[in-house]
Order: C-alpha cells, then sequence, then structure tokens
C-alpha cells in the first residue's frame, strides 16, 4: 500500500506552520482515520475533535484541501490519488491547536435566540396534534448536527468578520425551525433583522452548498425568513429576495 | 501544585448526554446551583448517535399497549436480573418523559391522527418506539441542549472529570482538567450525579466514541461505591463489518423493523432455526407472517430478526463461524427486497432509513435500497454500572447518584432496544430531583486538600515520563484482550487470561509518559482514560468469570445454559480495604405482588 503525505496545521493561538506526515492509507479510509494513525504513530499530541466517527455529532470540522468537511466522513479514495492532502483548522473561529478551533461563539449567538415557547395544549390528552405534512420543513431544520461549517464557508464570517453582528446560517436553520414549528408562539423577526444581522446575508448559497446534512439552508430558512422580515420591514434586500423566489 | 480554577455548585452533574442533561434540568428547576461538565461539546454527547427510537408505552399505535406489557418485556428481555421497581418506574413514566419533549420542542414523526409515532423493535411486543427517522438521539440530546441552556445552569464544556472526592463518607466534589488549556479545575459539590455513559473503548471493534472510557463507574468504584452486573455488555448484532476502518459502526435494529432480514451466504433467512422456546409464541414461524407484522398487521407475529439482540448476536456468530458468512466476516443484512412491495420503494427506504442510506452510501459505496449490507456483531452497551437506589439512583456513597448507562439496574441481563433513551429520561430526571433534594437537606461539605493534590498529581506525572510506555499502544492491547478473551463468546481459561493481562497492561499504564504540552493533548487525554478503562476491564471480567452460565449478554461456551441459581443473583463489585477488587453475590431484588402478577400474567 502507497503511503500518502498530510500537510497538517501545528500550531496555536499565536500562530504556527504546516508538518508533513506520512501514513499508510488502507481501504475505506476517511480522513479521521488517517488522522487517528498518524497521531499514534508520529504525533501523539496532535490536536482534533471527534466524538462519532460516523457523521452523526459534528465534532471534526476542518478543512480538508482548503473545503470546510467532516474529515469522518471524508473518503480518501475521494480525493486526488497521490496528491498531498492539506488539513488545517476552520478559518471563522479563533484557533486553539492544531486541528481545533473556539467555537463556543456559537454557543453563545444560540442562547440569544428566543427559545421555544407553545401555544397551551389543545388536545384532550392535554397534549397536541400536529401532521406530519405540518412538520417535515422543521424536520429537515432539526437534522443540523452543529458542524458549524455553514458559519466557515460563510464570507460575512469567514471574511468580514462580523461576529459581533450576523448569526450565520447555522443559526438562521435553528431560528427558521423554531418560527416554523407549529406550536411555537414566540416572535423572532425583529431580533433576526437588527441582531441576528440576516440583512448581511445576500444568498449565495455556499452554506448549502457545504452543508453534510443536505439542508437547504438558503431556500428553505434563510430567504423565508427575509420574507417576513420584508414582509414587516423595509428591507434593502427586498428587492433580490422577490426576485430569487420569483414572485 | 494548585488547581487554576475553583467551583462551587449545590448539584454537580457529570456528563451531558440525554441523562446529564435532564437531570441538570429537573435540578436547576428545583432552586439549586447547579453545574455540568462534559468531556466534549454540548450536544456531542453519545446520545446524539442514538438512532432507532425512544421506547414508551404510549400506545398510539396499538392500543394494547400499557406500562405492564412495557414491564414485562422489559424483564423477560432482562431475564429477570433487573431491578424490578426500576423496570416499574421506567414503564410507567417513560410516556410522561417523552411528552414532555415534545412540549419542549421535539418533533417526532406523526401517526395519520397526528400523534407521536411509535416503530417495532426488538423485543418489544408492540409498536412502542417514539422515533424521528432513524435520528432520534440527535432529536432528543438538541431538545434538551435547548432547553436546557435556558434554565440558569452553569455548563463546563471539555472539561474532563479524574476523581472524586470525599467528606467523610459522602462526596464532596471532583478534580477536572480542562482540555482546552490543561488548567486543573477543584468542583465543590453537595451532591453529584454521575451520568458518563458507557465503557466500550474498552473493545476493539466498538459502536461507541472516544468518550466511552468507563470514568462514571470507575470513579464511582475509586470512590468507594459498589458497581452491578458488569459481566453484561452487550454485542449489537449490526455493526458495518467492512471497510475495515468503520468496522464497527452501528446499523440500527430499526432496518430490521422496517423488514430487513439476515440471510447466510446461501441466501438463506438462518434467523428461522433458532427460536428460544420462551419467545416462540410471539414469534412468526414463517417469512409471509413476518412481514405482515412489520407493515403493522396486529395479528401478526414478529419475525425472528426481531428477537433479541443477545440471541441475534450469537446466530450471526454461529453462521459467520461456521463458514456459512459473508465475504468479509458478516452476514447479509437486506431491506432492499422489500421495495416492491411498498409503496415508493426505493424511495420508501430512503425516507424511513434515512442516516442508514447516508451512512452506507459515504462509508462504504453502497446503497442499500439496491443491494443488501454486510453486517456483523459490535460492543455496543453495558448494561451493569453503578448500583443505585431504584428510587433515587443514589448509589453506595451519600450525595452520589447516577443515571443512565453508567447506572446499573434497569437492564439486567440484556437491554431492549429503545429502553436507554426512556432510561436516561425517566432516571436522569429522578436523579437531579433527588441529588438536589440530598443538597438541600445536607449542610456543606469540607475540601480534604491531600486528595486534590493526589488527584493532580496522577494526572501530571505522565509528563515527567517522556521516553517510557506509549499510551495509545497500552489501549490498543487492553482492546484487543477484552475483544478476544471476553467477547461475545467466552471461557473460563480466556477469561482468567484476560484479568492477568488486565493486571500486566496496568503496571503497563504506570509508566506511561507523554510527550508536548498540556493544551489540547489527546496523547496525554489517553494516558489518563487508561485508569478508568482498566479498572472497568477488570470488572467485566471478573463479574464474568464467577457467573458459571449463560444469561443475556453474557454467553460461555462452557456453561452454555442458564443456571437457576444464578437466575438469582446479580454480581456486585467493590473496592476492598487492601485496595484489591472484590465480587460479591447479591440477591435480585424480589417483585412485588402486583409485579408478580404482571409478569405471570404476561408470560
Ligand atoms: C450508535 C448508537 C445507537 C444507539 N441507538 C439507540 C436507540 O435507538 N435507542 C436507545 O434507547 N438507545 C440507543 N443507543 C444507546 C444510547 O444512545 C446510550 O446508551 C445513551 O445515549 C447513553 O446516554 P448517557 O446520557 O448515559 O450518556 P452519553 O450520552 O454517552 O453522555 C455521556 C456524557 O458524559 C461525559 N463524560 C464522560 N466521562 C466524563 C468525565 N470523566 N468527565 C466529564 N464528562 C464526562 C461525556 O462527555 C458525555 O457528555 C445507541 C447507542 C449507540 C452507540
Ligand atoms: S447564503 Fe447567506 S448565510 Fe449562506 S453563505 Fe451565503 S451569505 Fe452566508
Ligand atoms: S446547518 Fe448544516 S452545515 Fe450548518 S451546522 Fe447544521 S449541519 Fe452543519
Ligand atoms: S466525528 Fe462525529 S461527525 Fe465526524
Amino acid at each position: 500500500m502507497a503511503k500518502t503525505t498530510f500537510s497538517i496545521y501545528r500550531g496555536d493561538s499565536e500562530g504556527g506552520q504546516f508538518a508533513d506526515y506520512q501514513t499508510e492509507v488502507g481501504e475505506g479510509m476517511v480522513v479521521l482515520d488517517c488522522v487517528h494513525q498518524i497521531q499514534a504513530e508520529s504525533a501523539p499530541d496532535l490536536a482534533v475533535r471527534w466524538n462519532c466517527k460516523a457523521g452523526k455529532c459534528g465534532s471534526c470540522s476542518a478543512e480538508v484541501n482548503g473545503k470546510p468537511r467532516l474529515m469522518c466522513m471524508t473518503r480518501m479514495s475521494d480525493l486526488p490519488e497521490g496528491e498531498t492532502v492539506t488539513l488545517e483548522p476552520l478559518k471563522a473561529f479563533p484557533r486553539l491547536r492544531d486541528l481545533v478551533t473556539d467555537v463556543s461563539w456559537n454557543y453563545g449567538v444560540k442562547q440569544g435566540i428566543a427559545k421555544f415557547a407553545p401555544r397551551a395544549p389543545d388536545a384532550e390528552d392535554g397534549t397536541w396534534r400536529m401532521q406530519q405534512e405540518d412538520i417535515d420543513r422543521v424536520q429537515e431544520f432539526r437534522k443540523c448536527i452543529e458542524c458549524f461549517l455553514c458559519q466557515d464557508v460563510c464570507h460575512v464570517l469567514r471574511d468580514h468578520r462580523k461576529h459581533g453582528e450576523f448569526a450565520g446560517p447555522r443559526h438562521f436553520v435553528y431560528a427558521a425551525a423554531l418560527e416554523m414549528h407549529p406550536l411555537d408562539t414566540a416572535d423572532r423577526v425583529e431580533a433576526l433583522k437588527e441582531q441576528e444581522g440576516l440583512g448581511y446575508c445576500n444568498i449565495t448559497k455556499c452554506c448549502t452548498t457545504v452543508c453534510p446534512e443536505g439542508i437547504t439552508i438558503t431556500d428553505n430558512a434563510i430567504i423565508p425568513l427575509k420574507e417576513r422580515v420584508v414582509d414587516r420591514h423595509y428591507d434593502p434586500m427586498r428587492s433580490l429576495v422577490r426576485g430569487l423566489i420569483g414572485r | 501544585m494548585a488547581e487554576s480554577f475553583t467551583h462551587d455548585h449545590d448539584v454537580l452533574v457529570i456528563g451531558a448526554g440525554g441523562a446529564g442533561l435532564r437531570a441538570a434540568i429537573e435540578a436547576a428547576a428545583a432552586g439549586v446551583k447547579v453545574g455540568l461538565v462534559c468531556k466534549s461539546l454540548l450536544g456531542k454527547a453519545h446520545t446524539v448517535m442514538a438512532e432507532g427510537g425512544v421506547a414508551a408505552a404510549l400506545a398510539h399505535v396499538d392500543d394494547r399497549d400499557s406500562w405492564r406489557v412495557h414491564f414485562a418485556d422489559t424483564m423477560r428481555g432482562g431475564q429477570y436480573l433487573n431491578n424490578p421497581r426500576m423496570a416499574e418506574l421506567h414503564a410507567k413514566e417513560a410516556p410522561e418523559r417523552v411528552r414532555e419533549l415534545e412540549a419542549w420542542g421535539a418533533l417526532f414523526d406523526r401517526t395519520r391522527e397526528g400523534k407521536i409515532l411509535q416503530r417495532n423493535f426488538g423485543g418489544h411486543r408492540y409498536p412502542r418506539l417514539a422515533h424521528v427517522g432513524d435520528r432520534t438521539g440527535l432529536e432528543m440530546i438538541r431538545t434538551l441542549q435547548d432547553h436546557g441552556i435556558h434554565q440558569g445552569i452553569e455548563v463546563f464544556m471539555e472539561v474532563t472529570v479524574v476523581e472524586l472526592l470525599k467528606d467523610g463518607d459522602r462526596v464532596s466534589g471532583c478534580v477536572a482538567y480542562d482540555r482546552e488549556r490543561g488548567k486543573m479545575h477543584l468542583f465543590k459539590a453537595k451532591s453529584i450525579v454521575m451520568a458518563t455513559g458507557g465503557i466500550g473503548r474498552a473493545y476493539k471493534i466498538t459502536s461507541n466514541s472516544w468518550e466511552y472510557t468507563g470514568d462514571g463507574q470507575s470513579l464511582a468504584y475509586h470512590a468507594g461505591a459498589e458497581l452491578l452486573d458488569m459481566e453484561f455488555v452487550q454485542f449489537h448484532p449490526t455493526g458495518m463489518v467492512w471497510p475495515p476502518s468503520v468496522r464497527g459502526i452501528l446499523v440500527t435494529e430499526g432496518v430490521r423493523g422496517e423488514g430487513g432480514v439476515l440471510r447466510n451466504k446461501a441466501g438463506k433467512r438462518f434467523m428461522f432455526d433458532d427460536i428460544p422456546d420462551n419467545y416462540k409464541a410471539q414469534t412468526a414461524d414463517n417469512e409471509e407472517e413476518g412481514w405482515r407484522y412489520c407493515q403493522g398487521d396486529k395479528n401478526a407475529r414478529r419475525p425472528p430478526e426481531l428477537l433479541t439482540r443477545d440471541h441475534v448476536a450469537r446466530c450471526i456468530m454461529r453462521e459467520v463461524k461456521g463458514g456459512r458468512g459473508s465475504p468479509n466476516g458478516g452476514v447479509f443484512l437486506d431491506v432492499a427486497w422489500i421495495k416492491p412491495h411498498v409503496p415508493g420503494g426505493a424511495e420508501h427506504i430512503k425516507k424511513k432509513l434515512p442516516s442508514m442510506y447516508h451512512q452506507f452510501k459515504e462509508l462504504a459505496g453502497i446503497d442499500i435500497t439496491q443491494v443488501p449490507m454486510e453486517v456483523g456483531p459490535t460492543t455496543h452497551y453495558i448494561m451493569g454500572g453503578v448500583r443505585v437506589d431504584a428510587d433515587t439512583q443514589m448509589s453506595t456513597v451519600p450525595g452520589l447518584f447516577a443515571a443512565g448507562e453508567c447506572a446499573a439496574g434497569l437492564h439486567g441481563a440484556n437491554r431492549l432496544g429503545g429502553n436507554s433513551l426512556s432510561d436516561l429520561i425517566v432516571f436522569g430526571k429522578r436523579a437531579g430531583e433527588y441529588a438536589a433534594k440530598f443538597a438541600k437537606e445536607n449542610g456543606g461539605v469540607q475540601i480534604d486538600r491531600a486528595q486534590v493534590e493526589a488527584a493532580e498529581c496522577m494526572v501530571l506525572e505522565p509528563f515527567g515520563r517522556s521516553a517510557a510506555e506509549n499510551a495509545y499502544a497500552v489501549q490498543h492491547d487492553l482492546q484487543n484482550t477484552m475483544q478476544d478473551l471476553v467477547g461475545i463468546v467466552r471461557n473460563e481459561g480466556e477469561m482468567a487470561q484476560a484479568v492477568d493481562k488486565v493486571a500486566e497492561l496496568a503496571r503497563r499504564a504506570a509508566v506511561v509518559g507523554v510527550s508536548g504540552n498540556r493544551e489540547y493533548n489527546p496523547g496525554w487525554h489517553t494516558a489518563i482514560d487508561l485508569r478508568n478503562l482498566l479498572t472497568v476491564s477488570e470488572a467485566v471480567a471478573r463479574s464474568a468469570l464467577l457467573r458459571k452460565e449463560s444469561r443475556g449478554g453474557h454467553f460461555r461456551e462452557d456453561y452454555p445454559d442458564k443456571d437457576k441459581r444464578f437466575g438469582t443473583v446479580n454480581h456486585a463489585i467493590r473496592k476492598g480495604a487492601d485496595g484489591q477488587m472484590e465480587v460479591f453475590e447479591v440477591a435480585v431484588p424480589t417483585p412485588s405482588d402486583e409485579l408478580q402478577a404482571v409478569i405471570k400474567e404476561m408470560g
């Protein structure tokens, strides 16, 4: 079996550089397997986050050859054969060490979004009735594994560093799930415009492209939220939104 | 040496899976100051991986279901080694806990009348598992997380607890380090809830993540608490077997619930060959009836693929060992065959089993709507754990509670699928409630500096031994030892050998060295985890040695049958005065008259 070279970012919040490692790539291996093998063979202190190794927890996000991906779901056989594989941490968040970044900002943003507030139960048994077709869309949003790849790829965070004013696609998906929940009664429209900076999104759809859960972030979450804002306010994006949704 | 941070709480919850989050929410509701510590980020705990569903006798799909049937199913599945009071509380309270999740925002799949839909699962007589496709655990942990962050709980992410502290007999806090900077933390608490999950990383082939190093069981044991039922490890019958790097990743039982069938290389549905006597009356004896069951025919009996996990796992092993397995050492699990029999064909499969479809497509390049999967047993769950009081979840150490996978009692010798997620919310809630009560009723605690310093010393020692033993190598050898010697099929000689090997590995672990510094250093973390892995491995091997029979998850080729005498005892474990591990027998609690009547009636 051939050895493959990995160029991995090693460093901390102060800075760092890429270091090369070679390891043997076996059948069916994913990038995370290679990282683990490198840890066991030659770099025991190589920092990486992971949990499930099955694309379910959203811990192992990194940039593989410059693209935001889950390392546990990136098969080596899908990368160009014989070429060096570059691994580096997400760029939208502060670096901690090697492939690990500080994603705590996301947890703070979520906490700032008004929580679920159901209407009073209205079925005889003290619960609610909901039809499957009324929850299909929200279930799509609730597939989110909080990998923050969409946050990483979004230029508003990645390039313009608007972390103080912009919640990012993950949290628009979260807000949309609450807003479209058949039982919810809270109103998040004003906050989406004023605090969460929905207006900064110019619908590039990069977030949708990287989402490992295949959530149609832009079309199904962001655009309907923008519509709600537009319906209540004048918004500079109005004409663009209307244009995109064909109205 | 001194810790960098100290914290003071009424109730400290260790672990932020379903059990820990539910406990923290309940404790906070009681008005006490609550801290929540977890090894990884919030929302990433093992619970996120659960697929098939959460068991609760809501009776939405079959109105014959009730807590009594659920109770009887749980006892039968556990081969009557369960704590009957826990099984009763669990069956009675699970429906309320599931409805509560809905009130907190969870969106389960619906029936036509708009109620929570329930699906079939192994060992459950009626469709009982509330679910969201095959990502139920994600729905559950996210619901608890999103609710929990608004309850005033102080959360410490990526902080690992390494030792519990005592004030006399009573627990008084713990010592931990944070992964990010490697700084030491001292937590002072009036009561502690352990909710750290399982031990799967002690085995080579497992569905469990790096977190499952048995910390809760081990820390409680070293703090003087008793463990129970540690010989009962659940090997899930269907893990992926190919490609090698994904070996062990779970293939949900939901596949079989939807009609997936097991075949050997000759295409034979071998599960019909061996149906245990106590399940004969409720199991289909032909393929046609089994399929009707999967489609919801209430008069049909379930297919043998949905027998309990221990049994299905052994049948698969038998096929593989007999040379009738699939090319990569498993058997075939075929769900593609149902296509012509369901509206929507391949789309139906994708809708019902989206993450399985995804998982095989991405990791193995296989389309499960077209071809059979290859599957084999994988280490999945531990029925044993910290011995607790059925009602309060308090361990034998005052002030120390345990809930979820790290506690014992509910599942006996074998856990039914779906009974873990319900366990988490039922007993997580109880643990939180009683831990808060304990904190309110008992005064403050004193921290013993000597204990703190000993713990900090233990954690930092490996840095002084750079050239010594490698932590990854010791972990690797331990996983092979447990897999080969204390696996699905066990015998006296191999297990005795395992006990010796674990002792030898403990000697190697004592000289493990670590390079690099303290910031986010996985080599160091692995070194620290070794003590816990070794402790639980020894506990599993020692209890298994003493159980000279086969029952549930514990199968011995030298004692292949059940032994009546062992049917009345659980194995408990404690740390002896000399520091050696002691295993002793305790009587299985007798069910109340009412419960005995239920067991009799339900068969
Ligand atoms: C792939 C898979 C599928 C499953 N499917 C189902 C299913 O369909 N239905 C079902 O009922 N069950 C299922 N199970 C079982 C079930 O998911 C687990 O048993 C359950 O989620 C365990 O929950 P818990 O709250 O006890 O622990 P976990 O969710 O594992 O949480 C443990 C927590 O403890 C923390 N922790 C551990 N050690 C320390 C320490 N030393 N210091 C600080 N924190 C620590 C971890 O960080 C984590 O937050 C499945 C399991 C797997 C692996
Ligand atoms: S569509 Fe909007 S949120 Fe998504 S990446 Fe583009 S700008 Fe960011
Ligand atoms: S929306 Fe998709 S990409 Fe964004 S965090 Fe969730 S799963 Fe990840
Ligand atoms: S490790 Fe969980 S998503 Fe990759």
